[in-house]
């Protein structure tokens, strides 16, 4: 099979695997294992075009609490990534860009002190070498085992997010599949570009949370992309198969972005 | 005093409003109302007020002071519409060139289907951005519940302050225990597990300062003796927004933004080791 064809392939799993609603019922308790972020580079980049940042932080564990440190070890060695995010330099369609993507296989890729440095290196990288910058975000939300500091995370982000884009840069973000809490809250929602994964949910609070408060049951598709477009707050809502195809007209508009 | 007790004593009801210290820090306030967009967020109060003799834009959560205010107030989760509201009075702020004083007291932003419909994220999203490169000074200071992004969402400020029995927080303990422990009635545990006092953040060097409220029950009542206690307070507050002003004064736009960026930017790993080896040397 040539890579188109293996390409075409996949995206027919993938969509078989999108329209089993049981799939979509629970998401946020239990990911599909399908889709890694590695699996997402692969599929969207130029073959062999990735180049991975590498990046050296020091433990970290501000409330001492009991098993984190543990877990996120064990997840390193299953996962063979070093928290819910990989980050690095690539081209889609010839355009170089710098390429973030977020693996909620890592404790439902909530954002600590080390995801969100990694997404402020990264946009700094992409203002310093003049290149459009793309997340792909999925999150649970803040990493609570961090307490506070996961909370300042968000204005972190969004602080660094902000200069990107007042220096003329380019910041696609794409949200997939689940976005929700502190990350839908800071630089998912940040994009001169949003896009959105087809059925991906994308909010605030969870859903669970929204039918304890309101009392009710929600309306169907509430929180999904195709509802975030509905109102206003999604550029388009992309089809996985479409996204490389996407993203490399959306760079190709850009010829000047820095 | 153990760190559920603080989170009781944030919570209480008795505990003085973001009106409360309107009337007694600042003189002459005009209250803004509405986000410009299509909606009031009674959650958000704020406008502009003389603090000894100079305007400066004042905002805050608003819980309310009886169940019919609460109600109005949403209990002091604002939705959408409150955060779009205090940007743009902080907008306007920086427009006049006045200082911008924000008071956080909020359980978080509303988690409801509106909410989220209008966008919710965005406009937490959107203050945090903005609020970070605004080019006057800004000072926030948590005086009961700081819980969430919806706190966040009026506090990157250049000085942040807490009061002594505030909290400040991730998440409610509630829903932390719930989170983690799938057990919401862990929350005491949980309080202390997440280190959410003034004095904990203090250490974090997430907050510049605390406030104290030594001699305070902190309850509004008119007994003479109280009334004091909480003259003494607003006083504290008022010293420690003037000190936080005179620091701030006479730096330009620009370095007032780039001392902010820079502030809520080194909160990475390399930024506590740093902070423990400085610790140690103290030790």
């Amino acid at each position: 099979m040539n890579i188109v064809d293996q390409r075409k392939n996949k995206f027919a799993r993938y969509k078989n695997l999108r329209e089993n609603p049981e799939e979509l019922l629970e998401p946020l308790i239990k990911p599909a294992k399908e889709y890694s972020a590695r699996d997402r580079i692969e599929d969207i980049v130029d073959q062999g075009s990735f180049e991975e940042f590498q990046f050296e932080f020091p433990e970290t564990n501000p409330l001492e609490f009991e098993g984190y440190v543990e877990k996120k070890e064990e997840l390193r060695e299953e996962l063979n990534i070093h928290d819910a995010i990989i980050a690095g330099e690539c081209t889609i369609d010839d355009k170089k860009a710098v390429l973030v993507v977020m693996d909620k296989h890592f404790m439902m890729a909530s954002m600590g002190m080390e995801l969100g440095e990694v997404v402020c290196q990264s946009a700094e990288h992409a203002m310093e070498n003049k290149l459009p910058l793309i997340i792909f975000t999925a999150s649970g939300g803040a990493r609570m085992q961090e307490g506070i500091l996961s909370l300042m995370q968000m204005a972190k982000t969004s602080a660094v997010i902000e200069k990107l884009k007042n220096a003329g840069g380019l910041y696609i973000a794409v949200l997939t599949h689940p976005t929700t809490g502190g990350v839908s809250a800071s630089f998912a929602t940040l994009g001169d570009i949003t896009l959105a994964e087809t059925g991906a949910l994308v909010g605030f609070a969870g859903p669970r949370v929204i039918e304890q408060t309101i009392g009710e049951k929600l309306p169907e598709g509430f929180q999904r992309a195709e509802f975030l477009q509905e109102h206003g707050f999604v550029d388009a809502v992309v089809e996985r198969e479409n996204m490389r195809e996407t993203l490399g007209r959306i760079l190709r508009l850009h010829p000047r972005a820095c | 005093m153990k760190a559920i007790d603080r989170v009781l004593a944030a919570r209480d009801k008795d505990r003085p409003k973001i009106t409360d210290y309107i009337d007694n820090v600042f003189t002459d306030f005009f209250e803004q109302k509405g986000d410009l967009l299509g909606k009031e967020d009674a959650s958000i109060y704020g406008g502009i007020a003389l603090f000894h003799g100079k305007p400066v834009t004042v905002l805050g959560h608003r819980k309310g002071n009886d169940v019919n205010e609460n109600v109005t107030c949403n209990f002091g989760m604002p939705g959408p519409e409150g955060y779009r509201k205090a940007l743009r009075i902080m907008k306007q702020a920086e427009k006049f060139g006045r200082p911008i004083i924000t008071f956080v007291d909020t359980p978080g932003a509303y988690p409801g289907l509106e909410a989220e419909m209008y966008g919710i994220s965005q406009a937490i999203s959107g203050n945090l951005a903005a609020m970070s490169s605004l080019k006057v000074p800004v000072i926030s200071i948590v005086t009961g519940e700081g819980s969430s992004g919806g706190a966040l969402g009026i506090a990157v400020a250049n000085r942040v302050y807490m009061l002594e029995n505030a909290v400040y927080s991730v998440l409610s303990p509630e829903g932390f225990a719930s989170i983690l422990w799938h057990d919401s009635a862990r929350r005491d545990e949980a309080a202390e597990a997440m280190k959410l006092t003034a004095k904990d953040l203090l250490d974090f060097g997430v907050i510049d300062g605390i406030i104290s409220e030594r001699g305070s029950s902190l309850k509004v009542v008119s007994e003479d003796e109280n009334a004091n206690t909480i003259i003494r307070l607003y006083d504290r507050i008022d010293k420690q927004i003037s000190k936080a002003l005179k620091e701030l004064e006479g730096k330009s736009g620009d370095q007032l933004a780039e001392e902010r960026f820079e502030k809520f930017r080194s909160f990475d790993s390399a930024f506590l080791k740093a902070d423990e080896s400085a610790r140690m040397e103290n030790i």
